[in-house]
């Protein structure tokens, strides 16, 4: 036949938006679910990124690219907390080819005191002088830079006087907010002939592998060296595995959802078909429902979440960036929309013939 | 344009055998004529209608429709020919649910890619025609079933047909609504040119039809002479 290609996206418009709008109830409960699911992974996102914040920000904002650690034993992963750096070792990093500066950095937990608060504090020494320090700063022994969030809980300020350990440190500044391990950083300067690790900054010309071999640290990327936090590994793995599951659920529910939609409305499907719409459009008439309910109940989902977010972020370590709220919800549309696409592909079995004889 | 099948054989897997349900069937429906099918339960009658709808393919023998010949069409091409050349009306109205009246019809051009606010007025003067032009935004729960009855039958008029393939219309109906149904059959197919194949059980509903043929076991039997059955 000759006559134009007719434009099946129409019918898919024309139909969907009706029996969405016919059968309020079903798809407003079904909506709702979406939304709840929604807001849940929401949840669980902003605090997932929230607490991975308090992890890892101050190894995050570190003017380095990579993190050099002392090569594990066989089969152990590097880690903060029981590498150690020899300063041989790092004034040797600083002198292999592609690396442009090698500063050491020592971690260590503590309790800081002042005269109106305590607290525990992660301490990060470094070099006096040390580029490491956030804005510039410089530390000396007998000196520190209080991030943000240990000022707060110390109620200390410029020229205090604070206890970090058994070291009376006075406070030069307050520079960055910058957490590790869920504590506030505090700067000083390295007084031990040992650092945990040392922050690399390198050139393309580096090779890790060579200046591994040479040297006996492990180089990783500051990306990976994320991963050495045990805290950080532990807490993310079972968030993101709730998070998993959750996306999980969406794609089933849905699914379980569309099949028992699309069975119920078979006859539709069938009296549309001998009519002479195609199996295509159908299809797409079905599954553009399923996007329509999908974006509608994330939209929701994701604006409870936000708000709720922005409710507690104060009291909560909840990240409230954009991207940690949309790409989930956009996951959770994905996932949500394959699960109805499995379940709307039963629309091409249903026979036309159905609707000849069929009491309706 | 009319509709013709020759030599038509159509069989149903039964069991380890095979079930006939057209045997050598001929057909002939002219345009502007109604012809009507009558026969016992499981004569065949559903099993033509099936084939003349393209929605079945039969094991041998041609099927011509509207000038086209359905042989080697595939399901897209089948389903294009039933949306553009073929009208049918179902024993039951089958309307969708969620669809009002007017929207019944708008969903036929719709699915054949023209705008259903295009088409807007022309499904209201077909509900016009069949005496629905003031329930046109209701939907099927909130009609009658005669109402449904011609709001399907103005559905399979909405894109012009050529061919009407009208299946048991009054079934679900009293004497005096099934004869008004038949009578709106016989006038839209002589109005719009249509060949129209109205299977029905009701002898009483004759009178207006241009042919009668019998099937019987699968074979359309010599026509007895229409006046015989009316």
């Amino acid at each position: 036949m000759s006559t134009p290609k007719p434009d099946e996206k129409a019918v898919a418009v024309f139909v969907a938006w009706r029996d969405l709008s016919f059968a309020k109830g079903r798809f407003a409960l079904m909506g709702t679910v979406i939304a709840l699911i929604t807001l849940l992974v929401g949840i669980l996102s902003g605090l997932t990124a929230g607490l991975a914040q308090q992890n890892i920000s101050a190894i995050e904002a570190l003017p380095a690219d990579r993190i050099a650690f002392a090569e594990p034993a066989d089969g152990q992963d590097p880690s903060f907390t029981t590498s150690t750096v020899s300063r041989d070792r790092w004034e040797r990093l600083g002198a292999m080819p592609g690396v442009t500066a090698a500063e050491p950095l020592g971690v260590s937990t503590a309790r800081a005191s002042a005269p109106t608060g305590t607290a525990t504090v992660s301490v990060f020494a470094v070099r006096s002088g040390s580029a490491l320090v956030p804005g510039g700063e410089s530390v000396t022994v007998s000196t520190t830079v209080l991030s943000t969030a240990a000022a707060d809980e110390l109620a200390a300020t410029v020229g205090d006087t604070v206890l970090v350990g058994d070291r009376e440190l006075t406070v030069v500044a307050v520079r960055g907010d910058d957490s590790f391990s869920h504590t506030p950083v505090v700067w000083t300067e390295l007084t031990d002939p040992e650092a945990s690790v040392v922050a690399l900054t390198t050139t393309s010309d580096f090779d890790a592998d060579a200046v591994g071999e040479a040297t006996g640290v492990l180089a990783v990327s500051k990306t990976d060296s994320l991963s050495a936090i045990g805290s950080f590994t532990a807490e993310n793995g079972s968030l993101q595995l709730m998070r998993g599951f959750l996306f999980v659920i969406a794609a089933l529910v849905i699914g379980a959802f569309f099949t028992v939609w699309t069975i119920q409305r078979s006859g539709d499907i069938a009296v549309l078909k001998a009519l002479g719409a195609s199996t295509g459009s159908l299809l797409r008439d079905a599954l553009g429902q399923a996007v329509v309910l999908l974006v509608a109940g994330t939209a929701v989902g994701t604006a409870l979440a936000a708000g709720i977010g922005a409710a507690v972020s104060g009291t909560v370590p909840f990240d409230l960036a954009p991207a940690t709220l949309v790409v989930p919800s956009l996951v959770t549309v994905v996932l949500g929309a394959a699960g109805a696409a499995l379940a709307v592909r039963r629309v091409t079995s249903v026979d036309p013939l159905i609707a000849l004889g069929s009491a309706r | 344009m009319s509709l013709k099948l020759t030599d038509v054989t159509l069989t149903y897997p039964d069991g380890d055998g095979r079930v006939v349900a057209l045997d050598h069937v001929d057909l002939d429906v002219p345009a502007g004529c109604v012809t009507a099918v009558v026969g016992p339960s499981g004569s065949g009658k559903s099993s033509l209608l099936a084939v003349a709808a393209t929605l079945v393919t039969p094991d041998s023998g041609s099927v011509v429709v509207a000038g086209t010949d359905i042989a080697g069409l595939g399901r897209g091409e089948l389903a294009e020919l039933r949306r553009r050349r073929i009208g049918i009306v179902f024993q039951q109205p089958n309307l969708l649910p969620s669809l009002t009246a007017v929207e019944q019809l708008q969903v036929m051009a719709v699915i054949d890619g023209r705008s259903p606010s295009g088409v807007r007025d022309r499904a209201l003067a077909l509900l016009d025609a069949v005496g629905l032009g003031d329930v046109a935004d209701r939907r099927p729960h909130q009609l009658s079933g005669g109402q449904r009855q011609r709001v399907n039958i103005a559905r399979a008029l909405m894109n012009e047909p050529s061919v009407l393939l009208i299946d048991e219309p009054t079934s679900a109906l009293d004497h005096e609504r099934g004869a008004a149904i038949v009578r709106l059959i016989t006038d839209l197919t002589r109005e719009r040119d249509c060949a129209t194949v109205l299977v029905t059980h009701d002898l009483t509903h004759l009178a207006g039809t241009d042919r009668v043929v019998q099937v019987r076991d699968g074979r359309v039997l010599e026509s007895p002479s229409h006046a015989q059955h009316v």
